[in-house]
């Protein structure tokens, strides 16, 4: 008796079965795939990518085509790669209209161009006004301040911990006088400043609204963004101080204290960047991001506070990966989920708490030390991808940022490469110019979709601070990490310079920082707590350790708590308490944080 | 029996512990290790010094060097000098992979190697990974730092440098 198990067909066992798999392709996609696919690889086969030892191989042992973020390829999208009741009208929208695919303005940056905003500090309060001077100078748009580590973990300079780190990694602010010298000479009604600082967040704001004032600067007038997103620091960053709890609590105080007094001040950068940065792919930043968004909102409304108040000054932050395509499905997708999150889960009435507005930085991890100067390319194929994906405001990476802080020729490259992506390229004329691409859709569905199962398991885990707490989002992100770096050493990733395409090279100019800081900050620090009244300084620390001790409860709406610690930390750094003292202070109410630690 | 090298090499290992705790993760199956004493696993202490959080170097080397055979310990975040030595003492390491990105490698660098000195650990050998300017590579190398690895480098070099380099205990060594 002949075998009668039915035969595979021809085109299941053939190279172009992929074009059958799972979608519908017109009569004459099938026609080319057969009759013009199917003979040119049989002529000439795809070139195959990586070795045996990779993460993502196909039967023949080649990697397969894939996102950086590992997410299947194929070699062309076509219609059959849309939802089958795909229509413009209901996937996509039109600019400045719900649900905001296409980006949040009717004119894309026609009206308004991105802002030009790079991120910068370091050594003293004194070299970085300099800086800042510059950068404004060289048509940088916004200033955005790096702090060094003592001050992002809430340390003066002369703290034991401190040894070492003084004005390494960003600027070292110890109190009041050293924000007055950052942004001596410098119009804070008029410039919009954004600062990078988490756990010790409302102290370094209160610091700077102090300034503002003294300057003469309206509150109500004054804009900017503080980063304050402790969530992300739980999961990526790990600059946290206190417990998940309290750091919420400091947060929502921020909320509350910001709708009433500077309505035009950003309280909070929801982040992104810092979990791409850990490892993570581009679906686990926007899900991530999104849902620690989703976190804030809940405790703010617990809080009392109407979504329609805060939504407004929620903004976010993301990052921009090398590959370019999976980045702007990245942002146009997080427009839809957040627009959706804020109307349908939260009920929000005004628009503008829908709109996802939102900065971006070129990714730092993605640069190598090897041969440096490669890294302009990369950096201005990241921002192109960031302006098509319709960013608020952008921070291009210096060239040698895997070496040291950036040099100031490093740096005006970077600003110079946004400048002419922005007057150069033409990109910026028109709104989301790549909206409609069958790719680009396909791509921004399936991150969507991807958000969305991600929501669902956070959700059944009773939120972000008790994910957090089980190390979900560490352990996702540190899995992630370590399979790109698998598939980096099996080559299935090129990286230029790095495992292809080496040279030996001579050592790079860098900009040097040296301990002087250190001992310069010191000295000033001694001559602080000699000049200043150290009684009225106490009487500070103890009222607001007394307000950060009681429950601030539910308010009204346009009131605020009478325990919302901003205005006791603001009269605290008015009398010239330091970050460290004011730190030190609320680590004796609240306690400190350690983490579960997961490789 | 090598057949069997991918799946104990990509075995689930993620443990949860306090920060102030160490994180041991528990390593392939000895006969992985081939150009090591078969009786002995080479045992690492990976350490994240000082205060910055940046930890997705020592988390992707902590995986790689369990995977090539050895058995690790990270000591997750912002570890001084004297608990890294404490803990390389305890732990009884061959080596400590300490990472450093945020400038702070020549405050602490030196200190670590001091206090080996002074515990007689002077066999341990100490590789540094992160952010380091050229200018400090050659201070800190002759003051006993064995390898510095800048961002790029391949996991397979370090695991390939740390084989070759480290010192057998109990076997005077040569230099």
């Amino acid at each position: 008796m002949p075998d009668h198990k039915p035969s595979k067909s021809k085109i299941e066992e053939s190279p172009i079965a992929e074009v059958f798999e799972g979608r519908h392709p017109s009569a004459a996609e099938k026609d080319w795939a057969e009759n013009v696919l199917a003979p040119a690889l049989e002529k000439s086969p795809e070139r195959p990518i990586g070795a045996p030892t990779g993460t993502n191989l196909d039967e023949d042992g080649h990697a397969r085509f894939t996102t950086i973020s590992g997410v299947p390829v194929r070699r062309l999208y076509t219609s059959a790669d849309l939802p089958e009741d795909w229509s413009y009208e209901k996937y996509l929208g039109y600019p400045g209209q719900p649900p905001f695919t296409r980006g949040i303005h009717a004119t894309g940056y026609r009206g308004k161009m991105f802002t030009m905003r790079q991120f910068s500090g370091f050594a003293s309060p004194e070299e970085t006004n300099q800086r800042y001077k510059y950068l404004l100078k060289s048509g940088g748009s916004g200033l955005s301040v790096a702090f060094d580590l003592p001050t992002l973990m809430g340390y003066d300079s002369d703290h034991p911990a401190s040894e070492g780190e003084v004005g390494k990694c960003g600027v070292a602010i110890d109190s009041l006088e050293d924000v007055e010298i950052l942004f001596g000479g410098i119009d804070l009604e008029k410039t919009t400043v954004s600062m990078t600082i988490n756990s010790p967040a409302s102290v370094l704001w209160a610091m700077y609204l102090v300034v503002a004032e003294n300057q003469g600067a309206d509150w109500q007038k004054i804009s900017g963004t503080i980063q304050n997103d402790i969530l992300k620091e739980y999961i990526a960053q790990k600059e946290y101080i206190y417990p998940p709890a309290a750091s919420m609590r400091l947060v929502i105080d921020t909320f509350e204290f910001g709708s009433k007094f500077t309505p035009r001040f950003n309280t909070i950068s929801i982040s992104g960047y810092h979990i791409r940065e850990a490892g993570s792919t581009a679906l686990q930043e926007l899900a991530f991001t999104l849902y620690d968004g989703v976190e804030y909102v809940e405790w703010a409304q617990r809080r009392g506070l109407d979504v329609d108040e805060f939504g407004p000054r929620l903004s976010f932050f993301f990052n921009a990966h090398n590959d370019f395509f999976e980045e702007i499905a990245k942002y146009r997708a997080a427009r839809k989920v957040w627009y959706r999150v804020m109307k349908e889960r939260f009920r929000a009435k005004n628009e503008r708490s829908t709109l996802l507005r939102f900065h971006t930085q070129t990714a730092g991890v993605s640069l190598p030390a090897q041969q440096p100067l490669n890294n302009i390319a990369r950096v201005a194929i990241q921002a192109m991808g960031a302006v098509l994906g319709g960013t608020q405001s952008l921070h291009t990476d210096a060239y040698d940022e895997a070496l040291a802080l950036p040099t100031e020729d490093a740096a005006r490259i970077a600003l110079r490469t946004q400048q002419i992506i922005a007057y150069e390229s033409g990109v910026t004329q028109t709104t989301d110019p790549l909206g409609g691409s069958y790719f680009l859709e396909n791509l921004t569905l399936k991150l969507e979709e991807g958000a969305a199962d991600y929501f669902e398991k956070l959700d059944a885990m009773g939120g972000m601070v008790k994910a957090i707490e089980r190390g979900y989002p560490q352990k996702e992100i540190a899995e992630a990490s370590y399979q790109y770096q698998r598939a980096v050493e099996a080559k299935e990733k090129i990286i230029v310079g790095v495992n292809d395409f080496s040279v030996d090279e001579d050592p790079h100019h860098i900009l040097y920082i040296d301990d002087t800081v250190e001992r310069h900050q010191t000295a000033k620090l001694k001559a602080l707590r000699g000049r200043r009244s150290n009684d009225e300084v106490q009487r500070r620390l103890d009222a607001l350790k007394a307000a950060a001790a009681k429950d601030p409860g539910g308010v009204n709406s346009g009131d605020i708590s009478g325990s919302n610690t901003m205005p006791y930390l603001i009269e605290a750094v008015r009398a010239y308490a330091t970050v460290g003292e004011i730190c030190a202070a609320l680590r004796e109410v609240y306690g400190t944080y350690t983490e579960v630690s997961v490789t | 029996m090598l057949v069997f090298v991918e799946e104990f090499g990509h075995q689930d290992c993620v443990s949860f512990v306090p920060e102030n705790a160490f994180l041991r993760v528990p390593s392939c199956p000895l006969w992985l290790n081939r150009s090591w004493m078969p009786e002995e696993k080479i045992r690492v202490l990976v350490a994240k010094p000082g205060l910055d959080g940046h930890d997705r170097g020592a988390k992707v080397i902590a995986r790689a060097l369990r995977d090539a055979g050895m058995e690790v310990i990270y000591t997750g975040l912002r570890q001084t000098p004297e608990m890294i030595v404490n803990a390389a003492l305890q732990e009884d390491v061959h080596v400590i992979g300490l990472s450093i990105l945020s400038g702070a490698h020549n405050a602490i660098v030196p200190r670590v190697l001091d206090l080996l000195k002074k515990n007689k650990m002077d066999d341990v050998l100490v590789v540094l990974g992160g952010i380091i300017p050229n200018q400090d590579i050659e201070n800190l190398k002759h003051s006993g730092v064995a390898a510095i690895f800048l961002p790029g480098t391949a996991m397979d070099e370090i695991v390939q440098f740390i084989r070759a380099n480290v010192k057998p205990r109990g076997v005077p060594t040569s230099s």
